[in-house]
């Protein structure tokens, strides 16, 4: 059976910005060895020739001309903001990205 | 240990650049929705589901953008790719609302193409060839202003206030192999082949290549390795540098930094770093996150981009002079002088210049124009000369008109001043501010009467044969004119009055 650590649970959970308890990312190593094993059965069948697909139907070049078209009012784009100012949405400071 | 020189830099080590430019398209609308794309606009007037990134709503590819990509690719001599996805590259940061921004990852759109550059040195001309590795679609991100802190930097900030007016707008990403071999030329290389890139894409015309508006942006990856060593350095990468001049002041700034770190027995960290403009030096940002933490995968909202080889080929037919070989040919057809060939570069004006000799003028004289007068009032005014009131075809009808005789060099600066003014074309600023030549010889005999009686004692010098004193009488006639009058008609008519009738 796969597993994940401790360790690499908690880096996932970094990526995903979730926040877990210590007794979570425990439960959870094992639980994404499962999980991985499940998906994995996938390879046990003859996949040669067939293409790695993205996307359920078979279209490409799906494309749209390059027209304007009204956007919503600044009013309308801000209003599920949780908070705002001067027409710009308002975030919490961000940390540790950048510098 | 004070800071090695550039030379010591160069005696010891080799830099090997990468070099990653990102190009805004100037596609009317996004990337992915038909939200306007105007810069400038006010904060959040150009925002939708889509890159809003509200729940449910669908992204779907601007045709024109696709196109443009491939024309880049097409100029830059690379491989068109016949499919590619777009990808998913997952990071949180508010400049992005989806929490992933759609790039390409493993299947580039263009890919394996070169850009050649030639650099002066003292050595003569040389050429470098850049490799392409891949040229990407992708979608620009928001923008942040941070409040707070004492710098307006996020260091130190209380919180972050974001407009998505930029937030997907068409992004190419070209990206150079690792350019080796450029020795102590590495700085202008890298600036040379950024300013090929923007006149390329300028002849294009697929995007405003404004490096101060951020619409052509690059970085710099730059390492060193010991003189004939086959390992590479470390790199940093040195975003933010948003001139040509400040792309050769980063590289040479990172050398020497880098060099001083390794002399010293230290290493260099693997990180992003941003140039100051104001200093010429680069400050430590984040450390690179690996590839994989971005965990890419194909976006399952949008279909494989699938170009046809016929259409390609169509678009191939359509690709401008490359530009170096319109400099050339310019340079040539023309008989500019090195010097002045150089000043039109970096004046950035051999468009309109040519455009101006299409319509007709002589290209000194369409030179001298758009980089004498025309530049020193862009200059005082302190706007680009493209954005200056006058157009190639006032240009030209102005050197018509001084060419039949109708203004003078001087009367046409009045004009050049009044076009620019908003007063119309030169016909029109000559009709409505009264602007001709004085040669009607009765109106000039009088001024030239009246200023010999007013200065007698100079007309009598003159008339017994000093003639250098005619000169302070011609400038009395040239003000009673207001200018307007033709000074070489005026010196001939003087001197026939004082006695000395033209040979």
């Amino acid at each position: 059976m796969s597993s994940l650590s401790r360790d690499d649970v908690a880096k996932l959970a970094g990526l995903a910005r979730i926040e877990m308890t210590e007794s979570e990312l425990v439960e959870l190593s094992s639980q994404f060895g499962m999980i991985l094993d499940a998906v994995a059965r996938v390879q046990e069948m003859d996949l040669s020739g067939v293409k790695a697909t993205s996307h359920p139907q078979p279209l490409e070049n799906i494309a749209r001309p390059d027209v304007v078209l009204p956007s919503l009012s600044p009013e309308d784009a801000l209003s599920g903001a949780p908070a705002q100012e001067e027409s710009r949405f308002r975030v919490p400071q961000i940390l540790g990205e950048a510098e | 240990m004070a800071l090695p020189t550039y030379d010591e830099v160069i005696a010891k080590w080799d830099p090997v650049l990468g070099l990653e430019v990102h190009v805004e398209l100037n596609t009317n609308s996004k990337m992915f929705c038909s939200c306007a794309t105007e810069f400038g606009a006010a904060p959040n007037t150009q925002t939708c589901p889509v890159c809003l990134a509200l729940p449910g709503a669908l992204p779907v590819v601007n045709e024109k953008a696709i196109e443009s990509t491939i024309l880049i690719g097409l100029a830059l001599n690379c491989k068109i790719a016949p499919y590619s996805r777009f990808a998913r590259k997952n990071y949180f940061y508010p400049d992005m609302p989806k929490n992933f921004q759609i790039s390409q990852y493993d299947e580039p759109i263009c890919f394996d193409g070169y850009v050649d550059v030639e650099i002066e040195t003292d050595e003569g001309t040389k050429q470098f060839r850049i490799e392409i590795e891949r040229v990407h679609m992708e979608e620009d991100t928001g923008k942040s202003l941070h409040v707070g802190g004492a710098t307006g930097r996020i260091h130190g900030a209380d919180y972050s206030l974001l407009d998505y007016n930029r937030a997907g707008i068409p992004l190419v990403e070209i990206v150079t192999k690792i350019v080796p071999g450029t020795g102590k030329y590495a700085p202008e290389v890298a600036k040379a082949y950024v300013a090929e890139l923007r006149d390329i894409l300028r002849g294009l015309k697929v995007s405003d290549v404004k490096m101060e508006q951020g619409s052509l942006r690059c970085d710099a990856n730059v390492s060193l390795k010991p003189i004939g060593s086959d390992v590479l350095g470390t790199r940093s990468e040195t975003k933010n540098v948003n001139s040509l001049r400040s792309v050769e002041r980063a590289i040479r700034g990172e050398m020497i930094r880098h060099a001083e770190l390794l002399n010293e027995g230290k290493k260099v960290k693997q990180e992003t770093r941003h140039f100051q403009e104001d200093t010429g030096l680069t400050r430590s940002g984040r450390s690179k996150e690996q590839a994989e933490d971005y965990r890419y995968f194909p976006d399952p909202d949008l279909v494989p981009v699938t170009p046809a080889a016929a259409w390609i080929e169509e678009l191939r037919a359509t690709l401008p002079e490359r530009p170096s070989l319109r400099r050339k040919r310019i340079k040539e057809e023309w008989n500019v002088p090195d010097k002045e060939m150089e000043a039109m570069i970096n004046a950035d004006v051999l468009d309109i210049v040519e455009a101006t000799v299409l319509l007709g003028a002589d290209p000194t004289k369409a030179r001298t124009w758009w980089l004498g007068e025309i530049s020193r009032i862009a200059n005082d005014q302190n706007v680009a000369i493209a954005d200056l009131a006058i157009t190639p075809a006032d240009v030209a009808e102005l050197v018509a008109l001084v060419a039949s005789g109708d203004l003078t060099d001087k009367l046409a600066r009045q004009v050049v001043e009044g076009v620019i003014a908003g007063e119309g074309k030169p016909s029109e600023v000559v009709a409505k501010r009264g602007i001709k030549v004085v040669n009607d010889d009765g109106a000039l005999m009088a001024a030239i009467e009246k200023v010999c009686a007013e200065q007698a004692d100079t007309a009598e010098k003159v008339r017994g044969g000093h003639l250098p004193a005619a000169g302070a009488l011609i400038g009395a006639v040239m003000k009673e004119t207001k200018g307007q009058a033709d000074a070489a008609r005026v010196r001939e008519l003087l001197l026939g009055h004082l006695g000395h009738a033209a040979n």
